[in-house]
């Protein structure tokens, strides 16, 4: 019987003792039967290859064993042994600054002095307010030449985005969309005029950036951003603009600039608020590490349902801009593991420190996704025809305005949840309802009666039925939507309402 | 999992991590029930380089527990720095790590401290968990 003192970290498995009897002729079988007794100490003691870790450290009678005969050493009754942990660590081995370097994580990638393309005598004219500062100069007037911004849309980040992206000389800008110019674009997306309604947005991005700066080539891309092909799309640029306004492409393009190695600068609007930072940077926190997955469909309303303050994307795009050219260049301070938020009713900025997450299952230690997913499915949205089938089989959910008039004539104790905006609220509204905006039902849903029948409403019947949906999800069974919303209310019911 | 941190603790880590700079500081956390009340320096004894390596003597570690018990505490942990290397585990760090003791990295940058982290090692050692950390009580 020997005695073997346990150090503390160990002793939660040793039920706090500190120190175990044990039985065994050498130093290896005395270890070997106390990791029998505590299985829960063996994979800190031992490595998978079945050796003591390096930094177990064993003593016979305060005799390091590495002096003696290690395991094999031979022990005699009463003899007793220590486990003193080396304690050790120290920060990442630097890797030598090529292409990422040490200023910036994602200075220039790969770009060698000597292969940079020279300034023509336009160029040097044009480019004179950066040529003559320090931190650019001509060598840095050359890097942006020889670099390359991949913008995400051609909307309103992407508007400002590009246009200064262009002027500043960035060689290349590629951009993502398939959209057309409409009215309802011109309060903030630059690019485009008001002749170009019904254009391509990427026909007319083309133009109005070629005339910015002819020296800059455009790439344009007529397509959706997909799984299938953003990786291939990524591929020839230095760092990706996320200027996409829905949650499957934010997290595609979150995902796929972990996987291809690319700064993701990143912005998003909504109404008067505006937050940017980078991301997917070596060793730099992803959009994942802050939002691992998606809010529930429909409870973040787009800027279509939400409205977003004209100028506001301006003040976005060009914070991402600034930070893409910062990137490329390699200077400054950039806007990694800091998420930048911005208020433009109250005129303020404030920053939140963000971590890389180890436990992130983009760019964790150990990852679990590592080739794109399904987005439209990670985010909760059911492809059409499903939906469909969802809404057939949903009738049961659903009242129609004639039929809930019936019942409140007939005295039935119905609550009225109008799930609208309180500016939509203050237009029209059916008598006796209750007001809680969509987007707020996740923290306020406690104040309804779950066995009260309720009877969720909006405009046409799209938000009501994401509330039934996500009351659902909480545990309330008697709720109906009212179908077509009060649109639909004031054509059958009460006409004398009036409609926006 | 929280950690607290007794008034003084944290700015004692950073002005060893500073004095050090631009080499790896470490040191012992003794107190108990998840309350830091002295960090130790201990001497960094690596043979790889200290600039980013830090490594404590079997000796020096006995001596931590031995005071830390006599003191009717516990040993939580230990902390070090990161020389112009942000306040998160390296891969050498949990190679290396102990279950259940608080790990404590502060950041310098340039001589400056900044950041002050502490983590845990995952039961299965695949990873760090980050604890929170309260900062000075009295």
């Amino acid at each position: 019987m020997n005695t073997i003192h346990i150090p503390t970290p160990l002793r939660p498995f040793t039920d706090k003792r500190e120190s175990v009897e044990v039985n065994g002729n050498t130093v290896g079988e005395l270890l070997a039967d106390l990791a029998k007794r505590y299985g829960g100490l063996r994979k800190h003691l031992y490595a998978d290859d079945g050796k003591l870790r390096s930094f177990v450290n064993v003593y016979l009678n305060d005799e390091d064993i590495r002096y003696l005969e290690r395991e094999q050493t031979p022990v005699k009754p009463g003899d007793s042994l220590s486990i003193v942990p080396s304690v050790a660590g120290g920060a990442q081995v630097v890797t030598p600054p090529s292409g990422r370097g040490t200023s910036g994580p994602t200075s220039h990638a790969g770009v060698d002095q000597d292969v940079l393309p020279a300034l023509s005598q336009d160029e040097i004219k044009r480019y004179s307010r950066h040529l003559i500062m320090p931190e650019v100069g001509i060598d840095g007037q050359r890097k942006l030449k020889a670099s390359s911004v991949l913008c995400i849309g051609a909307g309103g980040l992407g508007s400002p985005a590009a246009m200064y992206l262009a002027a500043a000389g960035v060689g290349r800008i590629g951009i993502v969309d398939f959209d057309v110019v409409d009215f309802s674009n011109l309060q903030r997306q630059l690019l485009h005029g008001t002749p170009d309604v019904g254009r391509s947005k990427l026909a007319s991005a083309k133009d109005r950036l070629h005339a910015l700066n002819p020296h800059v080539h455009v790439e344009t891309y007529e397509t959706s951003l997909s799984s299938e092909n953003a990786l291939k799309l990524f591929e020839p640029y230095d760092v990706i603009l996320d200027g996409t306004d829905n949650f499957p492409t934010r997290y595609l393009v979150n995902d796929a600039c972990v996987i291809s190695g690319k700064p993701n600068a990143y912005g998003s609007i909504f109404r008067f608020e505006g937050q940017a930072s980078v991301f997917a940077t070596q060793g730099g926190p992803c959009y994942r590490c802050l939002y691992p997955e998606p809010p529930p469909p429909g409870l973040v309303p787009s800027c279509a349902e939400g409205g977003v303050l004209g100028v506001l994307p301006g003040i976005i795009g060009v914070i991402q801009a600034t930070e893409s050219i910062k990137l490329m260049l390699g200077i400054g301070e950039p806007l990694i593991g800091r998420f930048l938020i911005y208020d433009a009713l109250k005129m303020r900025f404030r920053e939140l420190k963000l971590r890389k997450d180890p436990e992130c299952p983009v760019c964790g230690t150990h990852p679990t996704v590592t080739k794109l997913i399904d987005y439209e499915q990670f985010c909760g949205i059911r492809p059409e025809s499903q939906a469909q089938a969802a809404g057939a089989a949903g009738n049961e959910w659903e009242i129609t305005p004639v039929e809930l008039k019936r019942r409140l004539d007939d005295g039935d104790d119905l609550f009225i949840l109008d799930v609208r905006e309180p500016n939509e609220y203050q237009i029209n509204q059916i008598p006796g309802s209750t007001l809680i905006p969509l987007g707020e039902l996740p923290r306020r849903y406690q104040e309804l009666d779950p066995d009260r029948e309720i009877v969720a409403q909006c405009k046409v019947g799209a938000r009501s039925a994401k509330a039934v949906d996500y009351l659902r999800s909480v545990g309330f069974v008697k709720i109906k939507n009212l179908r077509g919303g009060i649109l639909e209310w004031i054509d059958t019911v009460d006409p004398s309402q009036p409609k926006y | 999992m929280t950690l607290t941190l007794r008034l003084g603790v944290a700015g004692a880590i950073k002005h060893h991590g500073s004095e050090t700079y631009p080499d790896e500081c470490c040191g012992a956390l003794i107190g108990r029930d998840g309350v830091v009340a002295g960090a130790y320096a201990l001497p960094n004894t690596t043979e790889e380089g200290p600039r980013r390596r830090f490594r404590v003597r079997p000796q020096d570690y006995r001596e931590a527990e031995r005071r830390a018990t006599e003191g009717g505490g516990d040993l939580l942990g230990f902390y070090h720095s990161h020389p112009d290397h942000p306040a998160r585990p390296s891969q050498y760090d949990l190679d290396h790590a102990w279950p259940f003791f608080s790990y404590i990295i502060v950041s310098v940058r340039g001589g400056v401290p900044e950041d002050l982290t502490s983590w845990r090692l995952k039961e299965d050692r695949s990873a760090f968990d980050q604890e929170n950390l309260v900062d000075g009580i009295d």
